[in-house]
């Protein structure tokens, strides 16, 4: 068992009890401003997200209505320090069916940016800004397949602009989270 | 019919041609011509997780490029039409988000204005191209081929922007099954997700969910499952051998693409639509 689980595993049961130094009481508010996470203060708690959510079914803690209320309590070193952050697959069924129409996978795309800025990502995600910044395509496309393309008599692709691309990486400041992880 | 520049994405180069090889027949005999992208960049989907601004800014890219050559945008991919929709619809909407993503593309000289339009192939098949033309281009109606459809998540969903009929019950692709003959079968959790998008964290997740799809599509009888999503497809036919091993269960559905389909019913032979690309053996179907 991986230390999140065994962490996972603590909370759930109640074995870890929370400090008071555990909570950033203003963590909602600076979430609240990062867009598509404008409701997160709506949320009662109803639990429609977690109950059509298809990942909750396959995974024993992925709870997206616990995620939001982990965010609403300032739970936030809890929040960013976890996996569990990464496995939203983004079907957005959450989005559709919440009554209060909070952006729940929104708010976990405001978790993921703020953990890949201030901590980490997933290796996936690297390898992904490093193939675009490269290539301007997520997947380095080999030689082969280029040359299998003509056979198919299909066009050759179009290239990118490997200059404006980095310049974007770095205004966006990309580039300066890519540099850190 | 109107000119659509092509935004084949990333995964259709990279691993499914099949999918651009049968769009392209489908579309040419229909009278549809697409052009070229004088420059290309991911949509920025992938980006999203760890930095939305260079997810917008790179999407606002494309639709700029788009722009330039005065054309609409048609994709291939859900995660692109998503993606690009989304962000078009977006900051043509909010002016203060648009003047935000304007002040990083003036950088490299280029301002977004909300000019064009987003669309998915099945949009343009089912809208622009319209029933009636499709029906006229039909020689061999594909009765009594029963199969199940798969439309995936970023071409209904969020609805907000998606502009879909129904985002829980989405007909746009069961009618394009119907039009070609084909018997369209429902089954448990249609408009499930596939997964893919996290694939390379957790492959676990993924794969027990797509496998779940085809022990529904399987059990109600579909001879295939037809997608419309390069990411769909990847994650029902490229691993469908590998959920096979995982679940130690047996499946061997053919994963077609909706052009595949259409094209068979069109007259196009199978070696024309690249079944030979498929990783599921799709003869079954094929010599009825």
């Amino acid at each position: 068992m991986s230390q999140n689980e065994t962490t996972h595993k603590k909370e759930t049961s109640g074995e870890t009890g929370l400090k008071a130094s555990d909570i950033d009481p203003k963590f909602k508010y600076r979430i609240s401003k990062l867009p598509g996470a404008e409701n997160i203060l709506l949320c009662f708690q109803c639990g429609t997200c977690t109950a059509d959510c298809p990942i909750a079914r396959f995974d024993d803690f992925y709870r997206p209505r616990k995620l939001v209320r982990m965010v609403q309590l300032g739970l936030k070193d809890r929040l960013l320090s976890n996996d569990i952050i990464w496995l939203c697959s983004t079907c957005f069924t959450c989005v559709d069916h919440c009554p209060q129409d909070v952006g729940i996978a929104n708010i976990v795309r405001a978790l993921r940016n703020l953990t890949a800025e201030e901590r980490e990502m997933p290796v996936v995600y690297k390898e992904l800004a490093s193939n675009i910044l490269k290539t301007g395509y997520a997947y380095v496309i080999p030689s082969l397949r280029l040359k299998r393309r003509e056979e198919d008599g299909l066009p050759s692709l179009p290239r990118a602009n490997l200059e404006n691309l980095a310049k974007l990486f770095d205004i966006t400041g990309l580039s300066k989270t890519i540099e850190k992880v | 019919m109107p000119n659509y520049l092509i935004f084949r994405g990333c995964l259709i180069p990279y691993r499914i041609s099949s999918y651009e090889i049968s769009a392209k027949k489908v579309l040419d005999k229909l009278g549809v011509e697409l052009e070229e992208m004088s420059e290309f960049n991911c949509c920025g989907f992938p980006l999203d997780p760890i930095n939305h601004d260079t997810m917008l800014t790179l999407a606002a890219r494309d639709l700029c490029l788009a722009e330039q050559q005065e054309l609409n945008i048609m994709t291939l991919c859900n995660g692109c039409f998503g993606t690009l929709n989304h962000v078009n619809k977006e900051l043509k909407e909010d002016k203060e988000l648009k003047g935000r993503i304007n002040e990083y593309l003036k950088e490299i000289g280029m301002e977004f204005k909300g000019t064009t339009t987003v669309k998915h192939l099945i949009h343009v098949l089912a809208e622009d191209i319209g029933f009636d033309r499709i029906k006229e281009a039909i020689q061999k109606p594909l009765n009594p081929l029963q199969v199940a459809q798969h439309t995936g998540c970023h071409v209904v969903r969020p609805a907000k922007y998606s502009g879909a009929d129904d985002s829980e019950h989405p007909m746009v692709l069961r009618n394009l099954i119907e039009v070609t003959g084909a018997e369209c079968l429902n089954y448990i959790d249609e408009m499930e997700c596939c997964g893919a998008p996290i694939i390379g964290v957790k492959p676990e997740i993924p794969l027990q969910l797509a496998g779940e799809k085809l022990r529904h599509v399987r059990d109600v009888g579909a001879q295939a499952l037809v997608t419309v999503c390069p990411f769909c497809h990847m994650m029902y036919d490229l691993n469908q051998q590998r959920i096979e091993r995982t679940l130690n269960e047996k499946f061997s559905i053919p994963v077609l693409h909706y052009p595949q389909l259409l094209g068979l019913a069109m007259g196009f032979s199978p070696e024309e639509l690249a079944f030979k690309q498929l990783r599921v053996n799709a003869s079954k179907i094929v010599t009825r």
